[in-house]
């Protein structure tokens, strides 16, 4: 029973793989000309020392992708490249690689939205929960309002905001960048400190505002979930408060809790991503708010495939570990 | 009416606070020339004065005739797109929740797949070839189709839990036909949870097309909000302590987004009486 | 005649309504002996389960306990504080709750639903005394001893009915409280979770509150029955005296309306609704109702007075 459910849901994974490949391949040639092409073209035009280089791609571009060849044909062959994991070359940073230029990028990425986002659900989760709960410190009510005035706005508003605050007007933080000009970057205190200062501005920016979002969501989980029946007779059956709160509205809200996580991980990326532009913060944010600018079409296709790859995963992973959350899963069929 | 609207705060507070921005758009219109949006319309970078309440930024642009003119153009785009998507949402949910079946997994699994890809993503690949020729119908446009796939999970949740309740079957037992039953029954009694929804769509509209304009994709010649937060990126104005460029948009853009945020809280309240305290 | 273990002594419970306070439950009196079946009958919104949940001091605001007292054994329970009252609920008296198919928690096992109930009580066992205690309190109820390891959601409506039922005789109570435990199961299985309850009753010497609509099943089960209308109880008599001479007109009403084997004759309903607890009819709340209402019952609450040995009845004409 196990075993199909998963192979279910890496199906859907593979199709998600499949749906980007495509999206990135005929969304740009919805305005009706070969915007990859054009760029080329024009970078090749442009002379300079890459020249050379954009000459050898120009050719290779046309011999697989050229206006001779069949629509069809052309997209076969994309998703054969993808297959192999061939993202191409950056038009704008030839001769690095697509793949090299994420892969230098992503490890801060997921470093800044793993711990932001583990954080602020964890304590948005927790926070939530107590706001329901008749017996919680009063103080904590007070918390709410400024909570959820700032989750409603998007993260990197509240970044300009702290960024102005912090960097300009105290200067107590750095203002752009992973790291300072000129430093070396090496596993010793100084520099992991230096990072660490570096990203606090972006982290605090989406930790604020999700943190609202998801004591919110809670809140309302578990006011649906004290209303069941289940509760009423924990209370019936004498027992404390704690175990009444932890054991049975916790354990319960939790899950279309979880499923929310799942459901906005999109959203929380598309968020980081201007908030990495907006604080020149090197991860795959900046590169791609850099790729725009620089018209580097492989660069910014490589990007939105690799992110979206990423997410369908991290959602197959969610899926696979929600059964185990929710014993009922397993056994409907979903 | 007054009484219930007093015990809705979260209504009154947002329909305030977008009606505040109604009001500035109005008397703005009527007294600002909006022609100094444009570039080269006034001395550059002049922090707020008497001449220029709001300031004037790097390119000669008077920053209270760029807000008069570019905030109704971000509403725009937010209303367009958000009106779109609940629309064509709604039909997809109420013809998949109603009818189920075969439809009703196609759409589902349409709306489930669609929704695990960040939209601002594939925004920005369709923007990207557009690049420096869009205009502002377009991004409205573009925004639409993708601002449906949300609602459409949603709204079809809602009428699925309606749908088992013992009116509609009774309607349907009276010979009701299915768009009937649909126009009759149903809409009437989502029409606040469909509010909240629509409102909600505008709200996330409006984040995707500032989105895109902040990265630069946006409508380069229109002063909307979101193009004047992306000059203020090019043009360092933070550090360069041009305070001015950056907080008028700001104020404006958060003020919509609270506006619509506690409206929807308002109108969840209604939809959802559940959520009340109770006294 | 022994004494009583439980005693209910003019319970009003009120709700806070926009429009007023509203009066659920109004000065109810009475009392259950050991072992005995007390039976509680009456229409939806008569106030009975409200009489269940204030026993058991669960009233949630907008409700309010608004008088009265609870006497479980020679203690008032609304003059406990809270963790007492806590350790007294399961212990002293334990509810069973209605047959929905809701009341254990969906994502522990029904193991785990005893272990809590145990260690909140301040009940330490080893494991193995534990799991014997649990095997055995599942085989009073008629359960194989797998159901321990199962969840909710694998078990039939009568076995999980049954599996409350274990729970909450778990640390023998003194008092049971029976809250509409069959309703929504069919009615075999009604018939198996009643044996069950009733077992389980006597093998404890406990006093049991049966709360219900159901004539037919309070006429085969209870000793006594009492009938609520309007939050108030109208009468009060043991069974034998309800079904062959009730007194308060709503009760022969009530009893009308049990189809017979013997006799045929067209179903009887009772005409008109129950009233709205904001708005009560003055003098006795049946009078609109009632076949034989008189220009008294319209100005006088008619209170609730023994009429024989172990029975009263509310009204006038009685």
């Amino acid at each position: 029973m196990h075993a199909v459910y998963i192979a279910r849901r890496f199906l859907v994974f593979l199709l998600i793989v499949w749906l980007a490949a495509t999206l990135n391949f005929f969304l740009p040639k919805l305005s009706g000309q070969d915007p990859v092409r054009t760029k080329l073209l024009e970078e090749a035009s442009l002379g300079g020392y890459v020249h050379a280089g954009i000459d050898t791609m120009v050719k290779e571009y046309q011999k697989r992708f050229g206006l001779d060849k069949p629509l069809w044909r052309q997209y076969l062959t994309y998703l054969d490249d993808m297959a192999h994991g061939d993202l191409n070359y950056s038009i704008a940073n030839y001769p690095r690689t697509v793949v090299g230029m994420i892969g230098e990028a992503l490890p801060w990425t997921v470093g800044l939205l793993g711990v932001t986002t583990i954080f602020s659900f964890a304590v948005g989760t927790i926070l939530g929960a107590l706001l329901a709960w008749p017996r919680a410190p009063r103080w904590m009510r007070w918390l709410m309002p400024p909570l959820w005035a700032l989750h409603a706005i998007p993260f990197f508003l509240l970044g300009l905001v702290l960024s102005w605050l912090f960097a300009f007007r105290f200067q107590w933080l750095p203002i752009f960048g992973g790291y300072s000009a000129g430093a070396n970057p090496a596993w010793n205190w100084g520099f992991v400190l230096d990072v660490l200062r570096h990203a606090i501005l972006p982290a605090l920016s989406i930790v604020l505002v999700s943190v609202g979002g998801w004591a919110l969501a809670m809140r309302g989980m578990m006011v649906t979930t004290m209303g069941e029946d289940y509760v009423t007779f924990a209370e019936a059956k004498g027992l404390r408060s704690a175990t009444i709160f932890s054991r049975y509205c916790l354990r319960n809200a939790i899950l279309p809790q979880t499923t929310g996580l799942a459901l906005a991980l999109g959203q929380i990326l598309s968020g980081a991503v201007l908030v990495e532009a907006i604080f020149g913060y090197p991860g795959i944010g900046a590169l791609l708010f850099q790729a725009i600018e620089e018209n580097d079409f492989f660069l910014i296709q490589g990007i939105v495939f690799t992110v979206i790859v990423a997410l369908g995963f991290a959602t197959f992973v969610l899926d696979v570990v929600y059964p185990w959350l929710d014993p009922r899963i397993a056994y409907n069929r979903s | 009416m007054a009484g219930y609207l007093r015990r809705n705060p979260a209504l009154v507070f947002g329909l305030a606070l977008l009606g505040f921005l109604g009001l500035f758009m109005v008397v703005g219109a009527l007294t600002v020339d909006t022609g100094n949006a444009q570039p080269l319309s006034a001395p550059a970078l002049q922090p707020p004065s008497w001449d220029y309440p709001f300031g004037t930024d790097r390119q000669g642009r008077d920053l209270l005739a760029v807000m008069v003119a570019g905030t109704p153009l971000t509403l725009r785009i937010g209303f367009i797109a958000g009106f779109l998507g609940v629309g064509v949402g709604s039909l997809f949910a109420f013809t998949a929740a109603y009818y189920r079946g075969r439809i009703d997994t196609v759409i589902r699994s349409i709306a489930d797949i669609g929704l695990t890809i960040p939209q601002l993503l594939v925004l920005i690949i369709i923007a990207v070839s557009l690049k420096g020729s869009l205009t502002v119908n377009q991004m409205a446009i573009i925004i639409a189709s993708l601002a449906w796939l949300s609602p459409t999970r949603t709204i079809r949740a809602q009428v699925l839990s309606l749908r088992e309740r013992g009116y509609v079957e009774v309607a349907r037992l009276n010979g009701m036909s299915g768009p009937e039953i649909i126009f009759r029954e149903l809409m009437p009694n989502l029409l606040p949870f469909l509010a909240a929804t629509l409102v909600g769509s505008v709200s996330a509209a409006i984040l995707a097309s500032v989105g895109l304009e902040v990265l630069g994709l946006g409508p380069v010649e229109a002063p909307t909000l979101g193009m004047t937060l992306y000059w203020v990126n090019f043009n360092a104005a933070i550090i360069n302590g041009w305070w001015w460029w950056w907080t008028a948009p700001l104020v404006v853009i958060v003020t919509v987004f609270l506006g619509l945020f506690f409206v929807t809280v308002g109108l969840d309240e209604i939809a959802n009486p559940r959520l009340r305290r109770s006294a | 005649m022994s004494e009583s273990v439980l005693r209910i002594e003019r319970l009003s419970v009120g709700y806070d309504h926009p429009q007023g306070r509203v009066r659920a439950v109004d000065e109810v009196s009475l009392s259950l002996r050991p072992g005995e079946r007390f039976g509680l009958a009456g229409e939806s919104g008569s106030g009975k389960s409200t009489m269940a949940l204030s026993m058991l001091r669960m009233i949630k605001p907008p409700g309010h306990i608004t008088g009265g007292a609870v006497w479980l054994d020679g203690v008032n329970l609304f003059d406990l504080g809270d963790i007492d009252m806590r350790r007294v609920r399961l212990a002293k008296i334990a509810l069973v709750p209605q047959g929905s198919m809701n009341s254990l928690n969906p994502v522990t096992r029904i193991r785990e639903q005893f272990r809590d109930v145990l260690a909140d009580h301040g009940e330490r066992l080893s494991r193995r005394a534990f799991e014997g205690h649990v095997r055995e309190l599942l085989a009073q109820v008629g359960l194989p001893p797998e159901v321990a390891d199962k969840y909710p959601h694998e078990l039939s409506g009568g076995m999980k009915q049954r599996a409350c039922i274990a729970i909450a005789i778990a640390l023998r109570p003194k008092v049971i409280i029976a809250d509409e435990p069959t309703s929504a199961l069919d009615v075999v299985v009604q018939r198996q979770v009643m044996e069950t309850l009733g077992r389980a009753q006597a093998l404890l010497g406990a006093a049991l509150l049966l709360i219900g609509h159901d004539m037919g099943l309070m006429a085969q089960f209870v000793d006594r029955l009492g009938i609520m209308y309007a939050g108030r109880l109208v009468e009060v008599a043991p069974i034998g005296d309800i079904i062959n001479e009730p007194r308060h007109p709503y009760t022969r009403l009530l009893i009308d309306t049990l189809p017979s084997l013997e006799r045929r004759t067209e179903l009887r309903g009772i005409p008109g609704l129950a009233p709205r607890m904001s708005d009560l009819p003055p003098g006795c709340p049946f009078h609109p109702r009632c076949p034989a209402a008189q220009p008294l019952c319209r100005a006088e609450k008619p209170p609730l007075r023994p009429i024989a040995e172990d029975a009263r009845v509310a009204c006038h004409l009685a």
